[in-house]
């Protein structure tokens, strides 16, 4: 297929049809709001169905109902919403019902700002609700890449019967982009029809029942398989990109939008002669701890934790990684407020020069 | 030779009810098993548990089941039905599920129209978390929250949902019954089955609530409850059809 020049938000709605998405229901908050709008029409095309929530409390609630019928469903919102949908994401982990959800972030805490903002990187990899459940977090930094892990969020959603989230922030949700999309997914039964609600023509069985409840024995039990799986992804499931690290001496670490202003900066540093490199997380929750692991320490003198969050989110992650073996330094904006290129380049440059504290 | 008239429904599991002695919600329950039965849906049939003893059902019925955040039924019944428009889905919710965590919910899914049915149980107070005040608690009734009575200065009236829904345009059918005699057990029989069918019509949002009762938070014996409910519950929340688009007037 063609390559079509597309926003970020409504690129993201058109890979989830194309993943077989055929539920979703939200509420309007900026700045995420092409990706409802583009819903309400495109999936009554393709026999799915689009509800405008009375909230996001009840949008995600939804989506609960549908993923129990086995539909592919979604939601969207932005942090303050988010907030709001952490309850409805706890019973989706605990009923082990799959979801994707899209946090298109912006500036906080409170109302904040509708500007772009990473501030919710905690809340989305440590803890999207109350009772100790985990969910894969994603994060791209193109839009190519926003479709493609839109594209495979269901799968791993399903494949784990547990929510989904893809993080992104503002500024790559309003961009526009040139995007490859794939085909669209046929979904059969099978694989799914195991444990949700729906009937199939002529299958008897004995009734089931979906419920976020459980005696102590079965959730403490539940919670051990919660904990394995956990450990499976980051076996498994880990994604990172790895940019001029070879030589490097200075690490850059950043993701999405940060990630990208880094590589200019970087790009530019390197013709000045200095040796950076980045670690770009693809994959926020697992944390590529291995990354960090298999580092050169001889080499690498420091890492710099770049993002759009004050004080920044990742670095307690970063630090466990390093375990103490290269100091860690942070540069960010916070409020809304975004950096350019010359600005991380001046952070990086002071680190690198000795400058900074 | 003897003819078995009268039995068990097929959409409850054969074994005793758990419930408080003089509980309505088994009666309640019974009754909606009944209607299903009778309308041959008992493989078809979704039932979305809330949050609160109404939520106990999970141990009796026999048939698929979701259970649901507290006063979330309904968003959870939307996206259910709206995913699987063949199936007979409904919520069963109590008055501090329905009337109070979860108003906007049962607002909006009855504004929309949405085609399944909410069976609302009424005793007018919390029971699964010992006797708190409801929306539906009645002016100076002793609850744990309300020590000395419900004080309308401070708390307000007790809400009447059918009354509500019923000023709605979209939802077809809005009844209400008293469970304390078997007159209204009866109405409540035929109104819950009128409903389900209307859902099977494709007619739209069906709301059917149930005045039942709570002895045990009540502090009150089973019979001593069904005559409070007389004297006290009905002549506010009045039984009756509110809205029956399918009557023509």
């Amino acid at each position: 297929m063609a390559k079509v020049l597309m926003k970020g938000t409504v690129a993201i709605a058109e890979a989830a049809v194309r993943a077989g998405c055929r539920f979703f229901a939200g509420y309007p908050i900026t700045p995420q709001n092409e990706i409802p709008e583009y819903l309400s029409w495109r999936l009554p095309e393709v026999g799915g169905a689009f509800v405008q929530g009375e909230s996001e409390v009840a949008s995600i609630n939804m989506v609960y109902g549908a993923a129990a019928n086995g539909t592919r469903a979604m939601t969207s919102s932005s942090s303050p919403g988010i907030s709001l949908m952490t309850e409805g994401l706890s019973y989706l982990s605990g009923t082990k019902l799959p979801a994707l959800v899209v946090n298109i972030s912006r500036g906080g805490p409170g109302l904040g700002t509708i500007q772009p903002a990473q501030t919710d990187y905690l809340q989305a990899t440590k803890a999207m609700g109350h009772g100790g459940f985990r969910v894969m977090v994603f994060a791209p930094s193109t839009l190519q890449e926003a479709v493609d892990l839109t594209y495979e969020c269901f799968d791993y959603a399903e494949r784990d019967r547990n929510p989904v989230l893809l993080l992104m922030d503002g500024s790559l949700g309003a961009i526009m982009e040139q995007v490859e999309f794939p085909p669209m997914k046929e979904l059969t039964d099978e694989g799914t029809r195991k444990w949700n609600l729906a009937k199939h023509e002529g299958e008897t069985r004995m009734p089931r029942m979906l419920t976020p409840v459980y005696p102590e024995v079965i959730l403490e039990n539940e919670n051990k398989q919660r904990a394995l799986l956990t450990k499976q992804w980051e076996e498994n499931d880990v994604r990172v990109e790895e940019f001029m690290m070879e030589d490097a001496e200075y690490v850059v670490v950043a993701y999405g939008i940060s990630a990208r202003v880094s590589k200019e900066a970087i790009l530019n540093l390197r013709e000045q002669g200095h040796k950076v490199g980045l670690i770009r997380p693809i994959t926020l929750f697992p944390f590529p701890k291995k990354t960090f692991q298999n580092l050169n320490y001889d080499q690498v003198k420091a890492f710099i934790d770049i993002e759009l969050a004050i004080p920044a989110q990742m670095r307690d992650d970063i630090e466990v990684a390093v375990r103490g073996r290269a100091p860690v330094y942070e540069y960010g904006r916070s409020g809304g407020m975004l950096f350019d290129d010359e600005s991380v380049y001046d952070a990086i440059h002071k680190i690198v020069t000795g400058g900074a504290e | 030779m003897a003819q078995k008239i009268y039995s068990r429904p097929k959409s409850l599991m054969p074994m005793p009810s758990g419930f408080c002695p003089g509980c309505l919600h088994p009666l309640a329950t019974k009754l909606i098993a009944d209607a299903i039965d009778e309308l041959g849906q008992n493989n078809n049939a979704v039932h979305v548990l809330p949050v609160g003893c109404s939520a106990l059902n999970l141990m009796y019925w026999r048939g698929d089941m979701l259970g649901a955040a507290h006063g979330r039924a309904p968003a959870a019944a939307t996206g259910f039905k709206r995913s699987a428009p063949d199936r007979l889905v409904f919520a069963y919710q109590g008055d501090g599920d329905l009337a109070a965590i979860g108003l906007a919910e049962i607002m909006s899914a009855a504004n929309r129209g949405e085609n399944f049915t909410v069976f609302f149980a009424n005793n007018s107070t919390y029971g699964m978390t010992g006797g708190q005040m409801a929306p539906t608690t009645l002016i100076g009734q002793k609850t744990s929250t309300t020590k000395y009575g419900r004080d309308a200065e401070t708390t307000g009236f007790p809400m009447r949902m059918c009354e509500i829904i019923s000023t709605l345009d979209a939802p077809y059918y809005v009844a209400r019954f008293a469970l304390n005699a078997p007159k209204g057990v009866n109405q409540a029989k035929k109104g819950i089955k009128k409903a389900l069918q209307y859902q099977l019509e494709g007619k739209g949002f069906t709301f059917v609530e149930l005045l039942t009762n709570c002895p045990t938070t009540w502090g009150m014996t089973p019979l001593q409850s069904l005559d409070y409910m007389e004297t006290n519950t009905i002549p506010y929340f009045i039984p009756g059809v509110y809205k029956d688009k399918g009557e023509k007037a």
